[in-house]
């Protein structure tokens, strides 16, 4: 369980975030989903601990992120940005591989290796493997980044955008990985996505962040409703219920 | 809902795939592991790399060492220049040492393979250190300002600012490495301007005298310096090596380096704390070598083609003592034209970063 206790960041007397106190319970996929600025990236770093909380607590899996060696904490949460610094002479399996640095410290042993080739298969990469990062295309090496990330194999996993530069077929296999994992390999995934059909179609949970703090919470079919997205999104938008099928959000 | 996978212990973990994703069978597995190297190819390939440079460096070094002695091989009188010029061997194989392994270090940290620890205005500041002790005490104090003591103080200023700079970044809330290095950027470029002042108002001889201290040389170099040289380079480097795993991972960026479990900014200022001792001691012993890191970086890069720090830093101190020596030897021994050897080296650095620059694509 990931339990934010009124977090909060100030970017300047203006802009602040939060508090935020949100309880997200352990398994399955939760999607951050918000107009741009209002705070999801920011709530999601800092469950990371990649940027530090002004005001507040957070406890991942019981262990308060701000005070847990960072070693310790890389073993119960993975984290994956937006942008990556790449270096050039690094293969795909290479930066897979590093993935298993909390555990091996950087020398990887027979089963370290197995576990890396677990997760090139499981994201698609056996061909690409060999190949250095820079001969990638975008989709590609967001693949390679989420496979690191899953070969931590911590419990809990965030991602902020990974659909970014993916296209359509690329986001659709992307998110069948993502729930896979989930379902399959027993993560708990938080993940920000800014295309609210895609959050509606796999993730178990929503959490809809607008002006700095948590303004719903709820399983898509409590949340994809028309006045809900409206006011959220400040757009009108119109919730196509299909049979069968998740609830589809028009804005044209 | 399945239980999320513990990562307690690994092979705890592997076992998990047997359930729905089927393990690599055997053969597989056991082929498909994760080295240093991109392909076997390249494996090989380095291996070639590091022979054929220790048996150029024994080449130049035994070259240094015994070509044109003038007394029989094997005599007593040859063995006594021979160790006389054992003391310029050990200065380039310390001078390698500190340039390649402070130079690989900084730029990996500072994720920025086209600049040096020098940037940090640690040339700026010998030579502004050299410029007033003529400036203030004439010709005899230029003299004056060898030893063991003038090294030491040397080496504290140095280490001193730097020290001050790093302390700055440690504390301040939004200080951050771009700003430090353009501050030690600003500082070396004042401190050079303010020497470049004072050299305008030396007499001609009070300036030649200078300006061959302003050139790196080996010559410069004492062996009264070893005791304190020596252990700090020691340590240093080893500290650097020892850190070779987490430089990996810090060379993906600070939030891939902190996910990963690493304290991006502890080992961010324990690595340029090592680097600049490494190049202040390089550069008291022997002055200013400005391209010199950034040609055997460059150079070690592309030598072992790989992104392991362990794989790099020999790459990188051998091909320095093969540069360095090599140059020796053959501006000793084929032009006979001791003491330019730095011009000769910060060319070759020069042109060798004017070409990275411009197809920065391979850096």
């Amino acid at each position: 369980m990931i339990k934010l206790d009124g977090v909060g960041k100030d970017y300047s007397t203006d802009v602040t975030i939060g508090p935020i106190d949100l309880e997200i319970p352990q398994g399955g996929i939760t999607a951050l989903v918000g107009p741009n600025g209002a705070g999801k990236s920011t709530m999601l770093t800092m469950i990371g601990r990649l940027l530090r909380m002004d005001t507040g607590a957070i406890q991942v899996a019981g262990m308060n992120v701000a005070s847990t060696r960072s070693k310790d904490l890389a073993k119960v949460l993975s984290i994956l940005r937006q942008e990556n610094h790449f270096v050039t002479r690094l293969t795909v399996r290479q930066l897979i591989g590093f993935g298993r640095f909390p555990h091996s410290g950087g020398r990887l042993n027979v089963a370290d290796e197995q576990i890396i080739s677990h997760y090139v298969d499981f994201l698609d990469l056996r061909e690409l493997e060999g190949r250095f990062l820079d001969q990638l295309s975008g989709g590609q090496r967001q693949r390679a980044y989420v496979a690191m990330v899953l070969a931590q194999e911590t419990p809990y996993v965030l991602l902020d955008e990974p659909l970014n530069n993916l296209d359509i077929a690329h986001s659709v296999r992307m998110m069948r990985h993502l729930r896979r994992a989930a379902d399959e390999l027993g993560r708990t995934i938080i993940i920000v996505l800014h295309d609210i059909n895609f959050a509606a179609a796999y993730a178990d949970r929503i959490c809809m962040v607008k002006d700095g703090v948590v303004a719903r919470f709820g399983t898509p079919a409590e949340l994809m409703r028309q006045e809900v997205l409206s006011e959220i999104f400040n757009t009108k938008i119109h919730v196509v219920e299909r049979q069968g099928c998740a609830p589809v959000a028009v804005y044209f | 809902m399945t239980e999320p996978v513990l990562a307690t212990s690994s092979r705890a973990v592997a076992t998990q795939f047997d359930g729905p994703v089927e393990p690599p069978d055997l053969d597989d597995s056991q082929r498909r592991t994760t080295g240093s190297f991109a392909t076997a190819k390249g494996r090989r390939r380095y291996g070639a790399v590091v022979v054929g440079l220790v048996l150029l460096a024994v080449l130049f070094a035994a070259g240094l060492l015994g070509w044109g002695n003038p007394m029989p091989f094997g005599t007593a009188g040859f063995w006594l220049i021979a160790e006389r010029r054992l003391v310029g061997v050990t200065v380039m194989l310390i001078v390698a040492i500190c340039q390649a392994m402070a130079t690989v270090g900084f730029q990996t940290v500072t994720n920025n393979r086209i600049i040096t620890p020098s940037i940090i205005g640690f040339e700026s500041l010998y030579r502004a250190i050299q410029t007033t002790s003529v400036y203030l005490f004439g010709l005899g104090g230029l003299v004056a300002f060898t030893g063991l003591w003038a090294f030491s103080l040397q080496l504290a200023i140095m280490l001193g600012l730097s020290l001050a700079l790093y302390g700055w970044l440690l504390s301040g809330k939004y200080a951050n490495l771009q700003v430090m290095l353009l501050i030690g950027i600003i500082t070396g470029g004042g401190l050079g301007s303010v020497a470049s002042f004072m050299q305008r108002l030396l007499t001609p001889s009070e300036f030649d005298v200078l300006t061959a201290r302003m050139f790196g040389s080996v010559n410069n170099a004492d062996p009264s310096y070893f005791p304190i040289a020596i252990p700090l380079v020691v340590v240093s480097s080893a500290g650097l090596w020892l850190l070779s795993d987490r430089l990996n991972v810090v060379a993906l960026g600070r939030d891939a380096a902190t996910g990963l479990g690493v304290a991006y900014k502890k080992n961010l200022i324990v690595v340029l704390i090592l680097s600049s001792t490494l190049i202040a001691t390089s550069t008291a012993l022997v002055g200013p070598m400005t391209f010199f890191g950034f040609l055997v970086a460059t150079l070690a890069y592309q030598l072992a083609d790989s992104y392991d720090h362990r794989r790099i830093f020999p790459v990188a101190v051998l091909s320095g003592f093969v540069v360095l020596s090599g140059a020796y030897f053959i501006l000793n021994h084929v032009f006979y034209a001791a003491g330019v050897v730095s011009i000769i080296i910060e060319l070759i650095g020069g042109s060798v970063f004017l070409f990275v620059l411009l197809r920065k694509g391979t850096l």
